[in-house]
């Protein structure tokens, strides 16, 4: 009997390969109709939001950034922000343009960890980036040596590139000179061409099909490709600010994970470079929009599987961006700017490599957190790639197991989830029954 | 001769930062010409490797042993044994990064893992007993192998000197 004609089916992967933590994804199928998706999150809760209640709001930055080894900057950052107006604080130009400089290193070691070592051997026929390395050992060292000059970046400004220790409230301990700046130049411009052959490599990859209506939820600022701050826009209109994200995001939870659902207006939603790159595709440099047109992904771009390549245009756009910020630092004044605490409620949300990263705390008047929250973007997309598993494998049941159980890890992979950071995430099983 | 000696894992995991605490403990006891890197992230590692002769690599590992196992492999012409998994909830892991550093011509002639058996990846610091008990003895092997490697010893009276 035809795979697709058996009375059940189930497809399951019990460790995931290739994504940040620990989860396992289930689909149960009965005569020809998918029933069930489900994307278990069985790492324990990480318990970060409690863990701060109590603490002082200076030291939120240093334990937010434990909660990801691959991110830590985008915790640092929305954390930092948040206590920043919760005290009424606006940092000076040159720490922004500072923090917008680690961040573009942060999304280019993360995004070029994704795209050559997780996701590019999905797309090539390889189980791992080790055996893509014995065809295309060219692009792996591409890979990490883009990996590297994001590292790069990322040390020299905030200490180190693992939970950087250069990050405060207020801006930084130490700002580095301009001529320390200035050794960035030339492995920012070779970083640049790396990241222009890596749109052009991964562009020509073989994309299955699978286009769903979805909602794009991202930060949209006045002139900037979202990174530190803006509005949080989505593709279906929403345009609110970051004060307002709970009145429209909402938090549930699932019995089969430990990672909360997020919803907008009870829908799912999707966060990340595709949704940045759908809603600020104007804010792109010239170069980058001229590329993403020559390789033929342009907004809107529904396909996730194309993430990998909009994913390789941000790296680009973070290499000239990171370039620009280089060229034009002037030292700020000073490192930091003195933050006192008041009493009241902070909240800040930046662009994580993975997408919208919320962080909200209420302080008292000695500048103690008595509440946190922190809604990390693989937890806003969870429910999206089920949805994704849903309709990819309803369409594609004629595929044998083996088959289908590799590419529903790939259309998680899309995702590129941090499971750590969710559980707050994998294995997968597909049941046909 | 360069000498890399590297801890992989996370502290904030219990088990999981045994390769950080075996490193730092033999960091003060190594030559001072031993590259030696804390904690490290296998996507890291694989560059790292290029341009090393010797590379002491240590992490959490699990096979089934009793916790507190010591393995030592010499990955330098064959993989791990697929039995043993490094912990790692990263993307990529030790075994990961040796293969890669081999495919590319990055692995040093002489590469060596130091796997402890874990008992706990829980959220926490610290380590439990027999992995503590057992990075001891990682610490001292470690540092004798390099020594022996390096032809230097370590004296009474707090300097190096060379041949044994």
């Amino acid at each position: 009997m035809s795979e697709a004609r058996r009375p059940t089916r189930t497809v399951r992967v019990d460790a995931l390969a290739r994504v940040e933590g620990e989860g396992r994804l289930w689909v149960r199928m009965r005569r020809g109709r998918v029933e069930e998706v489900r994307l278990d999150i069985y790492e324990p809760p990480r318990f970060f939001e409690a863990l701060l209640r109590g603490r002082d709001f200076r030291e939120a930055v240093d334990i937010t950034a434990r909660i990801c080894g691959i991110c830590p900057w985008a915790y640092q950052m929305s954390a930092a922000q948040a206590m920043e107006d919760a005290c009424g604080i606006r940092v000076p130009r040159g720490v922004r343009d500072l923090r917008r400089l680690v961040y573009c290193g942060e999304w280019i070691e993360s995004h070029a960890l994704h795209v050559y070592l997780l996701h590019a051997p999905d797309f090539l026929g390889y189980d791992s980036a080790v055996h893509m390395a014995r065809d295309h050992p060219e692009a792996v060292r591409r890979g990490l040596e883009l990996r590297k000059v994001g590292n790069l970046v990322m040390s020299l400004v905030a200490g180190r590139s693992v939970h950087p220790v250069n990050a405060r409230v207020g801006g930084f301990y130490r700002v580095p000179t301009r001529e320390e700046l200035q050794s960035l130049v030339d492995p920012l411009r070779r970083a640049r061409d790396l990241a222009e052959q890596t749109v052009r490599w991964v562009a020509a990859f073989p994309f299955p099909g699978l286009e769903r209506e979805v909602e794009f939820v991202a930060l949209r600022h006045a002139e900037e490709y979202p990174i530190l701050e803006g509005r949080i826009a989505s593709s279906g209109g929403l345009d609110v600010s970051v004060r307002e994200y709970e009145e429209h995001f909402q938090e549930i939870q699932v019995p089969h994970s430990t990672a909360l659902h997020s919803l907008l207006h009870g829908r799912p939603y999707v966060v990340g470079p595709t949704a940045r790159f759908n809603l600020n595709f104007d804010r792109l440099t010239p170069s980058v929009q001229d590329l993403a047109r020559e390789v033929g992904v342009v907004p809107p771009c529904r396909n996730p599987f194309q993430s990998i390549v909009v994913r390789s245009l941000e790296i680009l756009y973070a290499c000239e961006e990171a370039l620009r910020l280089v060229e034009a630092y002037e030292p700020p004044a000073e490192p930091a700017v003195d933050v006192q605490p008041r009493e009241g409620v902070g909240c800040a949300a930046t662009e994580a490599p993975r997408g919208v990263l919320y962080h909200r705390y209420r302080l008292d008047a000695s500048g103690t957190i008595r509440e946190a929250k922190i809604v990390p973007p693989t937890a806003q997309n969870q429910r999206s790639v089920e949805e994704d598993l849903r309709a990819f494998v309803q369409e594609n049941l004629h595929l044998d197991h083996r088959q289908l159980t590799w590419r529903c890890e790939q259309v998680v992979r899309n995702y590129d989830p941090c499971i750590s950071c969710a559980t707050h995430f994998l294995r997968l099983e597909v049941v046909r029954e | 001769m360069r000498v890399l000696v590297a801890g992989v894992g996370n502290p904030d995991r219990w088990d999981d930062g045994v390769g950080v605490v075996v490193v730092r403990c033999a960091a003060p006891r190594l030559p001072a010409e031993v590259l030696v890197l804390e904690r490290t992230e296998p996507a890291d590692l694989v560059e790292l490797l290029a341009g090393i002769q010797a590379a002491f690599l240590v992490d959490g590992v699990v096979s089934g042993a009793p916790p507190g196992t010591v393995h030592r492999f010499d990955v330098s012409g064959s993989p791990l044994p697929p039995s043993v998994r490094t912990c790692s909830t990263h993307g990529l892991g030790v075994a990961d990064a040796v293969e890669l550093a081999r495919v590319l011509g990055w692995l040093p002639p002489r590469t060596v893992v130091y796997g402890v058996e874990v008992a706990s990846v829980q959220a926490g610091q610290g380590l439990t007993p027999p992995v503590r008990r057992a990075a001891e003895e990682v610490g001292r092997r470690l540092c004798e192998e390099v020594q022996g490697l390096l032809g230097v010893r370590w004296c009474t009276s707090g300097t190096w000197q060379k041949g044994s």
